[in-house]
């Protein structure tokens, strides 16, 4: 704009204003953050969930894209879609403005997509191999997830499964009616195109001599060995634990159980064997739980269904002698320190099996008499990068110290897999760095369209128990999308172009889609409506130093 | 982009851009490559509302017309900060001319455009609550009644603020300004009988008023392009929030305004030929209370010495517009 003619009637060239740096004036500059979301904070596979929410959003070929974003972390997404406990959601910014974005829903849905389109993982290109090779034993959600990625590093991955198919607690622990078994299929099936090799039928008894011809080993053998208590019982009376049914159930040969069935204990298990007991026949299964509702590990959404299926439970009660036809439990009441204690009342409950479903124990026959390794409180003992007592012996999932779900398995596996590379390739192993969160004090929610989640549709409380048909449905792509839609994206861009519309000195440069903004500082006055305009909160204001 | 709301995509059309939306559902402001028909470099205080709001109208105006735009602008702080000579902010050809008479000023241009035959330029004055309700009233009303074919826009912070915040016609009841102090038994502005020029506008009949705020910038633009659709004598006033003459902060500026609306005390509407055609409902109700407390020009209502009366008439008047532009949404619960 600048003339270096004088105009008719002034005594100066005319100019712009762009001579002017009122940026001169600030003392707080505006600065673009990314901050952790607390979904992603909450993940315990370590997803960037706003990272893949936002792909989905865009629909098309955003599905593919958000699948691809979201198998960096986690390479079972409609496993996880269905059997994860979603610490995610309940973590949720969301929850304070109306209700949590159903992340869970829509991973499971770009999962299912992924199955039905046949997408496959891009394998390790030829110049990042390795050559090295790393053992698996196990091939629960821990093992899967330690192969893939340290096949995606470049190495070599062999997978030994001790049973006839692979899976491990996915398959033998969760019954079919939650997690139905050709899913478990076609995941497994794209983790062997990308070159990961999975034997069956391969329990191994001597580590050394497995290991032996490996670089690295990962031992994931889950905790498949169902805990006893010692009940008095007659002879006749039928008692077996939790795991051994659904194993059984899973591999097609369930147990007879009779017309009532009674369940001793009070976590997801539990829930699982008292369902799976009705799909057996059972006319009557009751949950004998010897604390309060309020104490009990199961997850409420598992309660819920096994109580909409007819479950009974009986609180603050003990199996105190089981007979043939009925098992005795005596009452329990809570003492000042919320632990339950005997009162002496006995009652009668009729039962023709009891499932004892009081815990699960890792198998460590494997690591036993091992020079150097060490089991605590029950389970392999190992560093911050996952590593056990013995140089390249890494250890994950139910085996290991942590949460026994499966995303924690995961998570493990991943983390496992990071250690055993920085391992092979000699490097300092890196812990994850934690960056500040984003929270809800954070957002501007005054941008956000009102909306209710979407909810699953279920199939009629009714039919359920008649099979192992799965009971919770998925999104249609239609609520799919409009519940991405939902994520607010914490702490994270997502170009709304707030900041670029609201600046009122016309500081900030749109750089094009994907590209975000730039500030121009030799103009922005620091007034810091862009900031407070933000919707996601991603912009601070950082006091200038004089 | 029409006007139209798009209920869900994430956030709708209540943001600038939203990159889920159609292109032509993006607001100008979103446009990689805008006008910015006032530019950067201009020195309006921090978190100037008036300098925002005249660069959303005058961009919007000149992607109507194609940059086929002439600006007349009274005197006051748009003018002030904007173009201190030798240097101008603003990119459209652009005249200053007397506090009083932008609207005859603007009246001359177009009147001029016509005799040459280029009726194809577009004209807009532009001024102050102080150069447009007070001292440029006059002008004003000759320019409805002639019906020229000029869209004036008024910005309105509600006092003469370039000069030291001193009270004018659009100044509201208990504001403290430098000429209404907070002192006596009754502190700060008088309950007068108030000056809402859009009402004026209305009672000449002319084809287009708006009111509008720097808080709905996607309101704003529709309005501005309705406006530019009709020939003949148009005006839309737009409530600007002002940092210094408000006491408010200056990362603020948006937010201020936004409770205006949803507290009552400013309604956003559309009249046609001195008729209400559209009211913008208010969503999510807010007390009077949230929109006067941030500021500091109200602060004598607060505190040890709260002003019960005061604010009592406050929300009388709150009430009134709700009423009598029926701002609630069916159901009457926003």
């Amino acid at each position: 704009m600048t003339s270096a003619t004088v105009p008719p009637g002034l005594s100066a060239p005319a100019g712009s204003s762009a001579v002017y740096h009122t940026g001169s004036w600030r003392t707080e500059r505006p600065v673009y953050m990314s901050l952790l979301p607390p979904c992603s904070a909450a993940c315990p596979a370590g997803e960037d969930i706003q990272a893949w929410l936002f792909e989905a959003q865009e629909a098309g070929d955003g599905y593919e894209r958000a699948w691809r974003r979201l198998t960096v972390e986690n390479p079972l997404p409609a496993i996880m879609g269905r059997v994860c406990y979603h610490p995610c959601q309940a973590a949720c910014n969301r929850v304070q403005l109306d209700e949590m974005v159903g992340i869970n829903a829509v991973e499971r849905f770009l999962g299912d997509l992924a199955i039905a389109k046949g997408w496959q993982f891009e394998p390790p290109a030829g110049d990042r191999l390795t050559g090295r090779r790393v053992l698996v034993i196990g091939s629960g959600p821990a093992g899967l997830s330690a192969a893939y990625h340290l096949r995606m590093s470049g190495h070599e991955v062999h997978v030994l499964e001790a049973k006839t198919e692979f899976g491990g607690m996915l398959r033998y622990g969760i019954p079919a009616y939650r997690l139905p078994r050709h899913v478990i299929d076609a995941e497994v099936a794209r983790l062997e195109a990308v070159g990961i090799v999975l034997q069956a039928n391969q329990r191994v008894e001597d580590l050394a001599a497995r290991a032996a011809g490996y670089d690295a080993t990962v031992v994931c053998v889950g905790a498949g060995v169902g805990a006893h208590v010692s009940i008095p019982a007659a002879t006749a009376a039928k008692v077996l634990d939790a795991v051994r049914l659904l194993e059984e159930t899973a591999a097609g040969t369930p147990p007879l159980l009779g017309r009532r069935v009674a369940i001793y204990g009070g976590g997801n298990t539990a829930m699982d064997a008292a369902r799976t007991a009705r799909r057996l026949g059972a006319e009557d299964a009751v949950i004998i739980y010897r604390r309060t509702k309020a104490q009990m590990p199961a997850h409420e959404e598992e309660y819920k269904d096994a109580i909409s299926e007819g479950i009974r439970v009986k609180w603050l009660s003990t199996i105190a002698e089981v007979e043939r036809g009925k098992v005795v439990i005596e009452r329990m009441e809570l003492d000042a320190g919320g632990r339950p204690q005997p009162t002496g009342v006995f009652d009668e409950v009729e039962a023709d099996t009891v499932v004892l479903a009081i815990g699960q124990d890792a198998d460590l026959d494997i690591v036993e008499g091992v020079p150097g390794m060490a089991v605590e409180r029950g389970v392999i003992a190992v560093d911050e990068r996952m590593m056990t007592g013995v140089p390249g012996v890494f250890a994950a999932g139910d085996a290991a110290p942590g949460d026994r779900t499966a995303t924690y398995a995961v998570g493990q596996g991943k983390l496992a897999a990071r250690g055993v590379d920085a391992y092979l390739r000699g490097r300092e192993f890196a812990a994850p760095q934690r960056v500040a969160q984003a929270t809800f004090d954070r957002l501007n929610t005054w941008y956000y369209a009102d909306a209710p989640a979407q909810s699953r549709p279920e199939l009629e409380a009714a039919r359920r128990t008649s099979g192992f048909e799965e009971v919770v449905q998925g999104l249609s792509e239609a609520s799919a999308l409009f519940e991405a839609r939902r994520c607010m994206s914490c702490g994270n861009c997502f170009e709304c172009d707030n900041c670029y519309g609201l600046c009122p000195d016309d500081v900030i440069r749109k750089l094009g889609e994907g590209k975000k903004y730039s500030i121009d500082l030799n103009y922005c006055k620091g007034c810091g409506i862009c900031a407070a305009e933000c919707p996601c909160g991603c912009i601070e204001m950082v006091p200038e130093e004089r | 982009m029409a006007k139209t709301h798009i209920p869900f995509m994430q956030t709708g059309t209540l943001v600038v851009g939203n990159r889920l939306l159609d292109e032509e559902d993006r607001a100008v402001q979103s446009y990689q490559n805008r006008p910015s028909t006032l530019t950067r470099g201009h020195r309006a205080c921090q978190g100037c509302a008036e300098a925002l709001a005249a660069r959303w109208v005058l961009d919007t105006a000149m992607e109507v017309t194609q940059g086929k735009l002439m600006v007349a602008n009274a005197t006051g702080c748009l003018e002030v900060f904007s173009t201190l000579y030798p240097e101008s902010a603003w990119r459209v050809p652009w005249v200053h001319s007397l506090f009083a008479n932008a609207a005859s000023v603007a009246t001359g241009i177009a009147a001029a455009n016509h005799a040459r035959g280029r009726d194809d330029i577009r004209v807009i004055a532009q001024g102050g609550d102080g150069g447009t309700g007070d001292i440029g009233l006059a002008c004003l009303s000759g320019m409805f009644e002639r019906n020229d074919d000029v869209l004036y826009v008024c910005y309105d912070n509600q006092a003469y603020m370039n000069t030291g915040v001193q009270r004018s016609g659009a100044t509201p009841p208990a504001a403290r300004t430098a000429t209404t102090p907070a002192v006596g038994p009754h502190p700060g502005n008088v309950f007068g009988q108030g000056k809402f020029v859009p009402k004026i506008a209305m009672a000449h009949d002319i084809p287009y008023v708006a009111t509008a705020t720097v808080a709905d910038l996607r309101d704003l633009e529709a309005k501005v392009r309705k406006a530019m659709s009709h020939r003949g004598a148009r005006y839309i006033h737009i409530l600007v929030t002002c940092p210094l003459g408000w006491g408010t902060k200056t990362a603020d500026s948006i937010k201020m305004a936004r409770l205006a609306t949803r507290c009552g005390l400013f309604p956003v509407f559309e009249a046609e030929y001195g008729e209400v055609t559209a009211v913008t409902k208010i969503r999510s109700q807010a007390p009077v209370e949230d929109y006067l407390r941030p500021q500091r020009r109200f602060a004598h209502l607060f505190g040890a010495k709260a002003d019960e009366a005061a604010l009592e008439r406050i929300r009388g008047a709150a009430e009134r517009n709700i009423r009598r532009y029926n701002l609630l949404p069916e159901g009457g619960v926003a």
